[in-house]
């Protein structure tokens, strides 16, 4: 299981990658390996605002549905319509290609309630 | 707090599948392989070449002695004297009010019948059938004593080929036979729950992971790998095979579920004849359709279905399919919207998702005889 430090980590298995005041939102290698092959992924759309610990989407697997509950507040700038066509991109490549949304930061001191990579380790019992 | 549990059992091939990296899960009582490595992969191995299923889980009874064939007449629903020595038949069990007990597969071996029942469904079988014992009819579980690999796909013959001088093509679809594989005498059958051309071979415990080994092993210049029970699910309703306890169960009858082409009305009287008559006379007031999904959704069991504003039923099996790269699913649907071509519309987290009836199989490309 790949769980790279340097990005933020939730209980809900997402992961917030951190650049200026833009954090980028996916989840983690872990998740995708429970879930096993994703097939759809409803995200929503640019511009809308999103709470911290709230549903921003879905993400269907072979076996069963997933919400996606933000680690963050914020607005979202971006989504990856990649994932559209090609919706496995989140097996092979959840900390890159995989990623979901891009919100521009609300809040940046709810970083701080997240877990660095150990922590997130830990708790997942690797 | 003291916790009882009752362990799951191991299949001979347990080993094999922690040694393989599988994701177990815990079904009908064993801890089973769900996947490898990725349910749609699997998936596509078994429709382009070929998969190794370890179904070791599933129950054989054999039946014997004089009254055999009269038995089982009584019990099943299909005419088991129109089987020939080393044919199989698919068949079900029916309760006096025409609800299903199991489904199963019946052999004719030379001596006697061997049938092949759900694990699920194992222990009420036993005694149900037990309790319908009469004459000289026994009846044995033998199901600890048989291992089962299935393998299937395009390519299943070839790679059985690899493993025996038997003609295989001498073995006709839905027939059995004895043969030598690596040198030990096994009962195999030209059967499968996937669409594709296949082998079934029932192993004793001991020799199981012998047999395995040397399948994994012999693909050599074509693709094949070990498939779980999640792509055999998705495989099997993309044929519209029925699962027992999705698709049917003690609630539902063969005559609704569309299995009306096993029930033989001729042979005589049977357990649940009187029920599955009037059920034919009166039409049955739902019947399971195959639909499949026209936005990116997947059904799944238990979801409600709907025409326009009226509840017409539920989705019994629903899957991603991995052929097709859509929605889709089994649900009984009442009477008068159950043609092909009908539009209706799945509830899935609170939307409702437009899908429409097809004519099964989904999959038509399939390569079994």
């Amino acid at each position: 299981m790949d769980t790279p430090d340097g990005l933020k980590y939730s209980k809900d298995h997402e992961w917030v990658r951190v650049e200026g005041d833009i954090g980028t939102i996916g989840i983690t290698d872990f998740a995708q390996g429970e879930l096993g092959d994703v097939v759809y992924v409803e995200l929503p759309e640019a511009g809308k605002t999103i709470s911290k610990g709230e549903s921003f989407g879905t993400i269907e697997a072979v076996k069963a549905v997933s919400e996606l509950y933000s680690p963050v507040s914020g607005e979202v700038v971006e989504i990856n319509d990649k994932l559209e066509g090609d919706p496995a991109l989140v097996n092979q490549s959840p900390y890159d290609d995989g990623w979901m949304v891009k919100l521009k930061l609300a809040d940046p001191g709810e970083l701080s309630d997240l877990m660095e990579a150990a922590a997130y380790k830990e708790m997942v019992g690797e | 707090m003291q916790q009882v549990e009752i362990e799951a059992k191991k299949t001979p091939l347990y080993d094999r599948h922690v040694a393989l990296n599988a994701k177990l899960i815990e079904f009908a009582g064993f801890k089973m392989p769900i996947m490898y490595s990725s349910i749609n992969e699997e998936h596509l191995l078994v429709r382009r070449s070929a998969g190794i299923f370890d179904l070791s889980h599933m129950g054989e009874f054999v039946i014997s002695g004089s009254d055999a064939e009269s038995f089982l007449q009584r019990v099943t629903v299909n005419d088991v004297s129109a089987l020939d020595v080393w044919q199989v038949q698919y068949s079900c069990m029916c309760y006096e009010h025409g609800g299903i007990v199991d489904d199963i597969l019946v052999y004719r071996l030379p001596d006697k019948y061997m049938l092949v029942v759900n694990a699920a469904c194992l222990d009420k079988d036993l005694e149900w059938l037990g309790s319908h014992l009469q004459g000289d009819g026994h009846l044995e579980n033998k199901s600890d004593d048989y291992g089962l690999i299935a393998v299937q796909g395009p390519n299943a013959q070839r790679l059985v080929a690899k493993l025996t001088d038997y003609d295989l093509d001498s073995i006709a679809f839905y027939h059995a036979a004895q043969v030598k594989i690596d040198g030990h005498e096994l009962l195999i059958s030209r059967t499968g729950y996937t669409g594709e051309d296949g082998f079934e071979m029932y192993i004793s415990p001991d020799l199981s992971p012998v047999i395995w080994d040397k399948v994994m092993n012999a693909g050599g210049e074509f693709e094949t790998g070990p498939v779980g029970l999640g792509a055999r699910d998705s495989l099997r309703l993309e044929m519209k095979y029925m699962l027992y306890g999705n698709d049917i169960d003690q609630t539902t009858n063969p005559v609704a579920a569309g299995l009306g082409w096993i029930i033989k009305l001729d042979k005589g009287d049977f357990i649940g004849r009187d029920a599955i008559v009037r059920m034919k006379e009166e039409k049955p007031p739902s019947r399971l359709v195959a639909f499949e999904m026209l936005e990116r959704s997947i059904p799944r069991k238990g979801y409600e279905i709907y025409i326009g504003e009226t509840r017409v039923g539920a989705v019994t099996s629903g899957c991603f399919s991995p052929s097709l790269r859509k929605g889709i699913g089994l649900g009984y649907v009442k009477r008068g919207s159950t043609k092909v071509g009908t539009e209706l519309a799945v509830l899935i987290r609170g939307k409702m998702i437009p899908g429409v009836i097809v004519k099964p199989p989904f999959y038509k490309h399939g390569s079994h005889r």
